[in-house]
């Protein structure tokens, strides 16, 4: 099953539509709880990252029995430092991101920490592309 | 701690959610920062904040949290409400501050996340 989102930089009344979205499937679906939360505060990150960052992204999530993967992608000023924007506490948010309870430089880790294969790559000026997958075991 | 006694607690008012009002919770996490709600792994908490939008709700949908509190009765807003009940949570707010609320939660039991 592929479900694909839209998502509009700047616009902080819809960021997380998507990842509510996808929660819904994933929960009629019968997915374990424990894998739910894991992707959907890791796609919630991202989605955010869109809006804070970017002029607008595509959000595009393939559920397969093994495994959910989530590919966001995004046309915007891009990551010139991804060793840098993975560091806890490193940020470029604005203050109105900031305002939105968001924008600690914690969102890139906490990504990582949730997810099994985790890929991000960046073009200055063009836009960032961010590859993830949580695997669907019997050891949920 | 059952809700209702949280709710008198703290001179709270119900947005909604009333009928959870029996259910109880353990554990409170205070924060106005959601990127750090975003790393707890427990799920049955009350979360209180003093941030009031509606990411502070979206973030208490992601993180499976039922239980909301909002601080020093800032303003809720009806797309606040709206999701809150969508998404089956007790939304509260107080009059008291964030520092106070956590004070008087924390002596009638709740213990932290950390």
């Amino acid at each position: 099953m592929r479900l694909n989102f839209n998502i509009e930089g700047g616009d902080f009344t819809k960021a997380g539509s998507a990842s509510s979205q996808v929660k819904k499937t994933l929960k009629q679906i019968n997915v374990s709880p424990t894998i739910i939360k894991r992707v959907v505060v890791a796609l919630y990150e991202a989605e955010v990252n869109i809006v804070a960052h970017a002029f607008r992204g595509n959000i595009s999530v393939d559920i397969e029995p093994e495994q959910v993967h989530v590919q966001l992608t995004d046309e915007g000023p891009g990551i010139p430092d991804i060793d840098r924007a993975m560091q806890k506490g490193f940020s470029t948010a604005s203050p109105k991101v900031r305002e939105m309870g968001f924008g600690a430089g914690m969102g890139l880790s906490n990504i990582r920490d949730n997810v099994d294969t985790f890929k991000i790559t960046s073009e200055v000026n063009k836009g960032t592309t961010l590859d993830m997958t949580v695997l669907i075991s019997d050891n949920q | 701690m059952k809700i209702s006694d949280i709710v008198s607690a703290i001179d709270g008012t119900i947005i909604c959610g009333s009928q959870y009002l029996e259910n109880n919770v353990e554990n409170a996490f205070a924060s106005d920062l959601m990127s750090d709600v975003l790393t707890l792994k427990l799920q049955n908490l009350l979360l209180v904040t003093g941030l009031s939008n509606i990411q502070s709700i979206r973030t208490a949908e992601m993180s499976d949290i039922q239980y909301v509190l909002i601080v020093r009765n800032k303003e809720v807003t009806a797309d606040m409400a709206n999701l809150a009940e969508e998404s089956n949570m007790v939304l509260i707010k107080s009059p008291y501050s964030m520092f106070k609320v956590s004070g008087i939660l924390y002596q009638k039991g709740l213990k932290p996340v950390y």
